[in-house]
This record gives C-alpha cells, structure tokens and sequence, in this order.
C-alpha cells in the first residue's frame, strides 16, 4: 500500500468511523427530548424511562463521537498538510464556529447528563434542546467546509497561491446550502429508523410492551417525515453537482458519452476501459429531466474530461445506486407507516410492518456510508475540486500504513465495544410498562 | 522588534491561542490529572478515591476536552503554515497522543455504562488511568519540540525529517513536566471535591508530593533547555520580565504548597491555578515571536487580514456564548466549592 493510498484509507475510515455517531449525535437528543417533554406534558413514566434510555445511549455515542472528531481535526494536518496549508485561511472559519458549538455541545450534555436531580426540569429540557441545536449546528458547520471542497469559492489564485480571500463568499460556496439540507435530514432519518427499527424488534418479541410502542411513534415521527423529505433535497443537491461539478454527475450515473436527452440508469455496472455501463435499466430522458429540469438537454459524458480527471466511476456509480435505493426504500416504509397511521390507531399491530422497520433499521446509515463513498470518492483526483489534487497535498511523511492500520484497530475495538454497551441497554427491556393500553 | 507588531491582529490571536491552551491545561489537564491518580489510587480509600476522581471529572471532562479543538482550529485557521509544519513534523507523537485521547475517553465513559462487576469496571480504569498517563506525556512532547527549535521549514517544507524535532531530552523532560504538573493540579482540585477528612488528606499529601516534585523537574527542564531549547532559554533569561515571572511563579509555587501544608485548600487552588497560568505564559512570551522556533514567526505564518478580523469576531461571539455556559456547568456540579473559604 502507497502512502497515499495509506492516507486516503485512514481518513475514509475515520470519517465513516466518526459520521455514524455525528449523525446520532445530532438525531437522538432530538429523540430524548421530545420523550422528556411527553414526560413533562403528560406524566407518563413511559416516556421518563425512554428519555433516560436515549440519554444513556446518547452518553456513549457522543464520547466516541467526541473523540474520534478530536482525531479528524488533527488528521487534517496530520495527513494533508499542504491541504491545510493552503486552504485553512480560507475555510478555517466554520472549523472554529463548529468549535463554539461542540463546546456547547459539551457543556450542555454535561448538564444535561448529571443534572436530573440538580436542575429544575424546565432547565433540564432546555439543556437537552441546547444538546440537539448546537449537534445540528456543528454537523451544518463541518459539511459546508466540506461543500467547499466540492465548490471551492472565495477565493483568486495568482501564481499558484489563493489570494483576495473571503471567508464568508467560501463558506457561501454553491454547494453549501444543499449539502447541508441533504446531510441534515440523513441523520434525521437514519437515526430515526435505526431506533425504530430496534424497538419494532423489540415490540415483536414483547408484543404488549407500551415503551416500545411509545419509541416507535417518536423515532418515526422523526425519522419517517424525514425520509419522505429527503429526496427532494437529492433531487436539489443533484442538479447543483451537474451544473457544478459536471464530471462528477457522469460518474454517478455512468454516463460515458456525451449526448442529449440521456437516460436515467437504475443499477448496471461501469467498465472505464469499454467507456459503457452494462446491465442497467435506463429510463429514455431521465437523466437530462433530473439534471437539467429538461428531456432534451446535454449531459457532458465523461469522454469529455480528460482521464487523469476522472473519479474511479465504477465505485461512484455503484455507492450512488445504493444511496438512492435506499433512500427509496425508507421512504416508503415511512409512507407505509403513515398511511397505517392514518387508517387507525393500532397501526403497530401489524407484523409485517414492524417486520420491515426491522430490516429497515440499517438503511439510513448504509446510505450515509454510500453517499459520503458518492461525494468524497466523487470528488477524486481532487482534494479541492479543480484546484488541488489529493496526491499534492498528502504529507511527506513515510510509512502511513503504520497509522492506518494503528487507528483501524483501535475503531474496530470501539465499534465492538460500543454495540456491546448499546445492545446491553436496549436488551433491558423494561417489563413495567407491559399493558393493554395503546 | 517593532512596537507595531504588539498590538497587531494576528498577536492577539496567538494571545487567544495561548488562553485557550492555559484553559485546557487549568481544566482538560486536570481531568488527566485525575487519570493519574486513578491509577496510583491505593491504601484502603482506593475504591473511594477512584469514586471522588469520576464523579469530580464524569459531568465536566468533555466540554473541558474542547479547549483543546479550539486551540487546532484556531490555529489553522489563522496560521497555516504553523499547523502544517507542526502536523508534518510532529506525526509520530501528535498520532500517539490522539491514541490516548480516544481511550482515555471512551475508557471512562465506558466504564460507567459496562457490567458493574469489580473485574470489568477494574479493566475499564486501567486503560483510561494509563492513557491518563501517556497522554500528557505525548502533549509535553510535542510543545516541548516546538519551543526546542529543533523544527526547521524552508519555503513552507518541513527539511528536519520526523524524528528528529522530538526525540530529544528536552521534549521529553517537558512531556513529563505536564503529566506531573496535571497530577498537581488534579490533587489540589480534588481536595475540594470531598468533605471526607480522610479523602481529603489523601489528596493533600498526593498534591504535596507532585508540588515538591513539580518544583525540581522545573529546575530539570530548565538546565535542559539551555541546550535543548536554546532560543527559548535565551529569551527567558534575557527578557525585562524575565525576572519579576519568575519570582511571581515562584512565589505562587511556594504559596500553593504552604496552603496545602496548612489545609486552606481553596487558596491552594487558587495559588495552583496561578502558578501553571505564570508558566505557560512565561513559555509563550519566551518563544514570541515565534509559533514554531525559529522558522516560523506570528507575522509571517499569518492568514491574511479579514480572515484574521472574522475569526476574532467568531471568537468574541463565541466567549459570549461559552462563558456564562461554562460558569453555568461548573455552578451546578462544582458550586459548593467554587468560592474561597
């Protein structure tokens, strides 16, 4: 393995480590207090016992979480210093507003955590909502660094160097706004039917169990209404890849040539070498619809970029279809779940519902994983799309293998550990709130 | 030097970078202190001592970890090319270190959420004590290579390889100085954290051994960085402030161990607190203007001039937001024994 093969490696693993407790971070206190304030509103012990489940569960993701983005910040210089070199005038500034707000983050969950007892219980919601709003903040902060990666703005290069630099126009960059939307309601909604889908688990093995039912109906609210919102924003954030970065469009779709009117493809297989997708199911005129808003407009093939250009198309194309199918499929077992929901009030009485919340429960998060594959590898050969290549701005430091294999053993272990922790709490399935009430 | 180059933006934004680290060695350091003494917890209060350091550091230690994230970004922000050759030269020690930050994290929090059986909590408090231990080590390490200037950059590159800016015996001497001085700090705080007499001895005779010991590895570290950190050692000697820092340090050094001597705690925190300010400070003003001696100066290193006006905006606004929270944090869970008595 090279170094920047190395490189790139340890920094995939620990943005795919980190992203699935980020998106949780931001989600489940959501989760929590919407079940503290049906505890405060109602008195129902139910939804207590629930928002002190989802605090636990918070507690140990957001300390994993923590860490492991404590990593990220210094693998930035750790792995790509000339990266950082050049672009951290420019797009520090998020960085150090996500600073504030993981500080508040922090400070917050902390209070919120130990303070049960110690606090009045309006102080405690509000502490929690600060937990919910500041995690939201910081992912809002971290993405638009990473949208200008993607749309690179404020900023003129003269003689190699970047200079009139605006931090402001960067972090206005065009892909900021929709990559945000499009990640913000991914964690919404993966963590959503990730809670679902455990206690519809749950529920069908413990069938009168009220905490279940309860959990359900919240992380559903949460996840499902996000889910059925989530592809718009897909629809939005592609259309700005194809006006912005057109190669990268090709390679989602596998569009070699250059033609009017191109087909949307559902599935297939790219072959770089023949410059055909094979196998797929293409839909005439689909493609220039969804790009362009038009059936007969012109999508720039891949053949019209030179191929020291060109991001490895088989794995964009493939995370793309993965994404998408599973984005699909969550949206309409949300539209299931409320069309079930709208007919009568025992909707979670149906097996084959809570048996598809059931093998929902890893979508959003295989789609989280599939679209940062579609968005990073996407972006490839180009740390900074059109300005910046990724072998320039790796570290001359030898021997990366070390790191990577080091910092991939230690996140196995926390993963194991952390599921372990997880399941223990969930496994504990309060028997108290066994009753025939819906 | 100018007099300009006093009150320029992009020194008080290394001003802002030194506060920060001095908050994260008063606060985060503390909470590696308590690792420390996690692991040396013995006699028949160990299990109580182990008990006071979690629930002195469970509500805080996170938000107390984030000073150190501000003090990368801002960094990054406002001076590239110091964060570029840190993170190059210092690769090795900066990895090991992060290595300690996340067990030492999940370690602890772990702990609170395994199985509670004596074996299993026992596993969980060794990896976080020992991580404790490494962690402020590998800290030391890394600021001792930056005052050491012992990291050579020509034209942005870094040409003094990646071994050879740390592994030296001033770095080292400086990565132990931290543990010991965190152990102190920890000590001195947990103190306060108990009303048991018997606890509170425990940590008074801990806070007073790494007081005593603190005192001679400063005289260590500082014959060392006659040769190990030459410009640095220059600077301290030379300097018009030189002299009254030290003797101020030095006085609230020798306070801080008569306080504890006599039990009055909440002074010996103060004088504590005070003494490792006074210190980081005096390391601070001895490298000005350098980030990274010799190489890499404030003014050169600096981003350009609204990238600077911006982030000390976000960084005002951020202290309006993050002081009253934090002084809200430590009146829950610390208020008691906030005030001096």
């Amino acid at each position: 393995m090279d170094d920047l093969l190395a490189a790139r490696s340890q920094m995939a693993m620990s943005l795919a480590f980190h992203i699935i407790f980020a998106a949780i971070g931001i989600a489940l206190p959501l989760l929590m207090i919407i079940a503290e304030g049906q505890w405060l509103r109602t008195k129902k012990e139910v939804y207590l016992t629930l928002a002190k489940r989802w605090a636990n569960g918070t507690a140990i993701l957001f300390a994993v979480g923590a860490v492991s983005g404590t990593v990220l910040s210094f693998e930035l210089g750790l792995l790509w210093p000339a990266f950082m070199g050049y672009a951290g005038a420019i797009i520090g500034m998020p960085f150090s507003l996500e600073g504030f707000a993981f500080f508040t983050e922090a400070i917050f969950l902390g209070v919120y955590l130990y303070g049960w007892e110690r606090i009045s219980s309006r102080a405690h919601l509000l502490a929690g909502a600060a937990v919910a709003a500041s995690g939201a903040l910081s992912g809002i902060f971290v993405v638009t660094a990473n949208a200008w990666m993607n749309t690179p703005a404020g900023f003129r290069i003269v003689d190699g160097r970047p200079v009139d630099i605006d931090p402001i126009a960067a972090m206005m960059n065009p892909a900021a706004f929709t990559q945000n939307l499009h990640m913000t309601l991914a964690a919404y909604a993966a963590t959503g039917f990730v809670v679902a889908g455990i206690h519809a688990f749950m529920l069908l093995r413990d069938r009168s169990n009220l905490f279940h039912r309860r959990a359900i109906a919240i992380a559903l609210a949460v996840g499902g209404l996000t889910a059925i919102l989530q592809p718009l924003s897909g629809d939005r954030l592609a259309k700005m890849v194809a006006r912005n970065q057109p190669v990268k469009l090709a390679a989602f779709e596998g569009q070699f040539a250059t033609v009017q009117g191109a087909p949307l493809r559902i599935g297939g297989i790219p072959d770089e070498r023949a410059g055909v997708t094979r196998y797929a199911i293409e839909i005439p005129y689909g493609l220039s619809f969804f790009a362009y808003g038009d059936f007969h407009a012109t999508v720039k093939g891949l053949k019209e970029f030179s191929r020291d250009e060109w991001p490895p198309v088989a794995i964009v194309h493939v995370a793309f279809q993965i994404m998408v199918a599973c984005g699909f499929a969550m949206m309409a077992v949300a539209a299931w779940g409320a069309w079930r929901l709208g007919r009568s009030g025992a909707w979670l009485d149906s097996k084959p519902f809570l048996r598809a919340l059931v093998a929902a429960a890893p979508l959003g998060f295989v789609a989280i994983e599939a679209g940062w594959v579609v968005t990073e590898v996407g972006r490839q050969p180009w740390i900074i799309y059109g300005v910046m290549r990724t072998a320039d701005a790796v570290t001359p430091m030898p021997g990366l293998v070390a790191p990577f294999t080091t910092f991939t053993l230690l996140y196995l272990f926390l993963a194991v550990i952390t599921v372990w922790l997880l399941l223990r709490q969930v496994a504990a399935s309060p028997r108290k709130f066994k009753s025939a009430e819906r | 030097m100018e007099t300009m180059q006093f009150l320029s933006i992009e020194v008080v934004i290394a001003g802002v970078l030194v506060v920060a680290l001095i908050f994260y060695a008063l606060l985060g350091g503390a909470d590696y202190g308590g690792g420390v003494w996690d692991l040396f917890a013995c006699g028949t209060r160990a299990r109580e001592q182990r008990t006071l350091i979690a629930e002195a550091i469970g509500p805080v230690w996170e938000a107390n970890h984030v000073w150190l994230i501000l003090v990368i970004v801002v960094l990054f922000t406002a001076f590239p090319p110091a964060f570029a050759a840190i993170g190059t030269a210092l690769h090795i020690p900066l990895a090991l270190m992060l290595v300690g930050i996340v067990l030492r994290g999940t370690a602890f929090t772990f702990r609170k959420y395994d199985v509670q059986r004596d074996d299993v909590r026992h596993r969980w408090s060794l990896v976080f004590s020992i991580a404790s231990v490494i962690t402020p080590v590998l800290l030391g390490i890394t600021l001792g290579a930056i005052a050491s200037g012992r990291i050579r950059v020509r034209d942005g590159v870094v040409t003094s390889g990646f071994f050879e800016a740390w592994l030296a015996p001033f770095p080292f001497a400086v990565g132990l100085f931290a543990l010991v001085l965190f152990a102190f700090l920890a000590a001195v705080y947990l103190t306060l954290e108990t009303r048991d007499r018997d606890l509170q001895e425990d940590f008074r005779r801990r806070a007073l051994a790494a007081g005593v010991a603190l005192g001679a590895l400063a005289l260590g570290v500082f014959l060392l960085a006659k040769n190990g950190a030459p410009a640095v050692y220059a600077g301290i000697g030379r300097s018009f402030w030189a002299l009254p820092l030290h003797v101020f340090t030095g006085a609230c050094a020798t306070s801080a161990l008569i306080c504890l001597w006599l039990r009055r705690y909440a002074w010996a925190r103060v004088c504590a607190a005070a003494q490792v300010t006074l210190i980081l400070s005096g390391w601070a003003l001895a490298q000005f203007p350098y980030l990274v001696q010799p190489d890499i100066a404030i003014a050169s290193a600096a981003a350009p001039r609204l990238t600077l006006e911006l982030l000390l905006g976000a960084l005002t606004a951020g202290a309006i937001v993050l002081f009253p929270s934090l002084y809200y944090l430590f009146w829950i869970f610390k208020g008691r024994n906030l005030s001096i008595r």
